[in-house]
């Protein structure tokens, strides 16, 4: 692994690493089950002068970067921070309208940007366009596979100046742009790396994209750091990305909640499916591997007890990464019963990504775990049972909103951010994260209810999709209930539905459901749009109310 | 070659069949993931389906901001 004391920035990071490990494969690029492309470290610096010598013509300050899960993303980021630019990540699921607003937010002089997404958008900076197709009208735009400016000399750049821009909401409201600096970054790779260290030609699969500041730390940062191999698949269609982990032999991936449960869901099938002696062997052979590995993972004798298992991820994996959202504590469990590690953890992107992971020396599934070195937290204006505000101090902490001074002064008070999510601190230093206060529900007797936390009881529900709510958020006001809004109907598991409202206790009980047919609006990392859902459900007259 | 309400057809075809739905039930206009009640991921299952079928290549992007099965029946179209 590069050391990272060594270095004031990101590039300096990156050259050290492009040296280092110069003949060693860099990135594979997958699309569904074929290969497009494989580079080592060497191409990949090859590819990033080229581009960095075009931005270095046109002046580029400020490079914004829409596009897929794709390994242009990191050409072109390694490109920007080469002549000493800000790179501005954006979510590519975004609206033409929400990007060209946040592009003129950010005050972003140059885009890098899909041939697709380009299309649809109006805007008049230099735009470096990739995969267009042949003949294809580019008005005034340059090509991406054709840049090949005069390799330009690295501009310097210290800890304190900012390495990206990065927006913790895109979907309406203010635009957020978080500054973080080179040093927000290499000191939370150090953290990360302490953690969960990546062995050189390791392989990372990456089916996030690199926006999503979990796969820019742990699928671009992190495994360029140690001389990993990052894999890009291009889609998230679920029989791709299960074949994607033996052909290959992924040993680290970032995922969503969603993409886990599919996971699950798939596993589970095929433990059904086994007949004879095999399933109770089977069973057997799980029970044998969550007694041995209680206090600690032993990675190496669970490959061996549970080989069909461990074989169809290909026999190298080691952990996922799973963050975003909340996680399910028994999902967590389920792999972690398999020997499958799932790391999950809490963070927001005005702290650099990741604030605490759980590690397995003192495995809590029901926790988001432990801060990461060199970051404090405490709970602000703790109530009787301990549950307050989550602040955090630390290196990692963002430099402050931009153009937005007002807002980093309420967000940012003596070096504590103030995260606006409730949680509660154990002796043993584990988090445990209860919901966001902007979602917290004051109930008619006046008790604080988090929708996460009855979410958590509702999980594995025949239910695709379920979402809590306060009853006035979606019928105008009116109503002081609980209701759960169930996608499809609940009518077919009402008993079980009855069950477990009923083991929550009095005031965090759900008085009805709503029925609701429509796929809920997701962010590109797949979590609920709770407000858009809200108010698609308003919308519609507050839907079917069904009481329980 | 086939046309555009050709195209729309046979996606609704594939679409009952690969979801067991009533076919009768299924109309252009209508809401993918409502007729259906699939989510995204069950939505991306079904591009791969309808690449094998029409011989043309759907990027998962394509399904970015399509509701209905018309708007999806175009980007067929055009890919044809």
């Amino acid at each position: 692994m590069i050391d990272l004391d060594r270095h004031q920035s990101l590039a300096s990071a990156l050259d050290e690493a492009f040296d280092r490990y110069a003949s060693d494969l860099c990135l594979i690029e997958a699309d569904r089950d074929r290969e497009r492309a494989r580079l080592t470290y060497r191409e990949v610096r090859a590819a990033a002068l080229l581009l960095a010598g075009e931005l270095a013509q046109q002046r580029s300050k400020r490079v914004a970067i829409v596009m897929t899960n794709q390994s242009k993303w990191h050409v072109a980021a390694a490109a920007a921070f080469r002549v000493g630019a800000t790179v501005v990540p954006l979510d590519p699921k975004l609206t033409p309208e929400e990007h060209g607003a946040l592009l003129k937010h950010a005050g972003a002089d140059t885009l890098v940007v899909e041939h697709h997404l380009w299309r649809r958008l109006a805007y008049d900076g230099c735009a470096i366009v990739t995969e267009a197709p042949p003949g294809a009208e580019l008005k005034g735009a340059r090509r991406f596979e054709e840049c090949a400016g005069p390799e330009p000399a690295p501009v310097a750049r210290g800890r304190d100046d900012p390495a990206c821009i990065v927006y913790s909401s895109g979907t309406g409201g203010r635009p957020k742009g978080c500054i973080l600096t080179h040093g927000n970054y290499l000191t939370q790779l150090k953290a990360l790396l302490d953690k969960y260290r990546f062995e050189r030609q390791d392989r990372y699969l990456s089916i996030l994209p690199t926006n999503h500041a979990i796969d820019f730390m742990v699928g671009f940062l992190g495994p360029y750091a140690c001389g990993a191999t990052v894999v890009h698949l291009r889609t998230l269609r679920p029989e791709f990305v299960k074949d994607a982990f033996p052909r290959y032999r992924i040993a680290y991936a970032a995922v969503v909640p969603l993409i886990l449960k599919n996971l699950q869901t798939g596993l589970e099938e095929k433990f059904r499916a086994l007949t004879g002696p095999r399933r109770p062997l089977f069973s057997m052979l799980r029970w044998l591997n969550r007694v041995l590995t209680k206090r600690r993972p032993l990675l190496g004798l669970s490959r061996r007890l549970l080989k069909p298992v461990h074989r169809g991820f290909g026999g190298a994996l080691k952990a996922f990464f799973v963050g975003g959202t909340f996680t399910e504590p028994r999902m967590l469990r389920f792999f972690y019963d398999l020997g499958i590690q799932v790391a999950n953890g809490y963070g927001l992107t005005e702290a650099g990504t990741v604030v605490t992971l759980n590690d397995f020396d003192d495995y809590r599934p029901d926790t988001v775990g432990r801060p990461l070195l060199g970051t404090e937290v405490r709970i602000a204006d703790a109530g009787p049972d301990g549950i307050g505000e989550v602040q955090v101090r630390g290196p990692t902490v963002m430099k402050g909103y931009l153009n937005d001074p007002e807002l980093t002064a309420a967000t940012i008070e003596d070096g504590w951010l103030k995260t606006g999510d409730l949680g509660r601190l154990e002796p043993s230093g584990h988090l445990q994260l209860l919901g966001r206060r902007k979602n917290m529900i004051v109930t008619a007797g006046g008790k604080n209810v988090y929708p996460e936390d009855i979410e958590n009881v509702f999980e594995g529900l025949p239910a695709k999709e379920f979402c809590v709510f306060a009853e006035h958020v979606l019928a105008g006001g009116k109503g002081e209930r609980l209701l759960v809004v169930l996608r499809p109907d609940g009518r077919e598991y009402l008993t079980e539905l009855r069950d477990r409202n009923r083991r929550l206790p009095d005031h965090k009980r759900v008085s009805a459901y709503v029925a609701w047919d429509r796929d809920f609006p997701r962010t590109a990392s797949l979590k609920i749009k709770r407000e858009a859902l809200a108010e698609e459900i308003r919308a519609a007259g507050g839907g079917t109310v069904v009481d329980l | 070659m086939r046309t555009q309400e050709q195209t729309e057809t046979e996606l609704l075809d594939l679409a009952a069949a690969h979801f067991k739905v009533d076919r009768k039930k299924l109309r252009p206009q209508d809401d993918i993931f409502q007729k259906l009640g699939i989510d995204s991921l069950q939505a991306l299952e079904l591009l791969t389906r309808l690449e094998r079928h029409f011989g043309v290549e759907l990027p998962d992007y394509e399904l970015q901001g399509v509701s209905d099965f018309r708007t999806l029946a175009e980007r067929i179209f055009v890919r044809l």
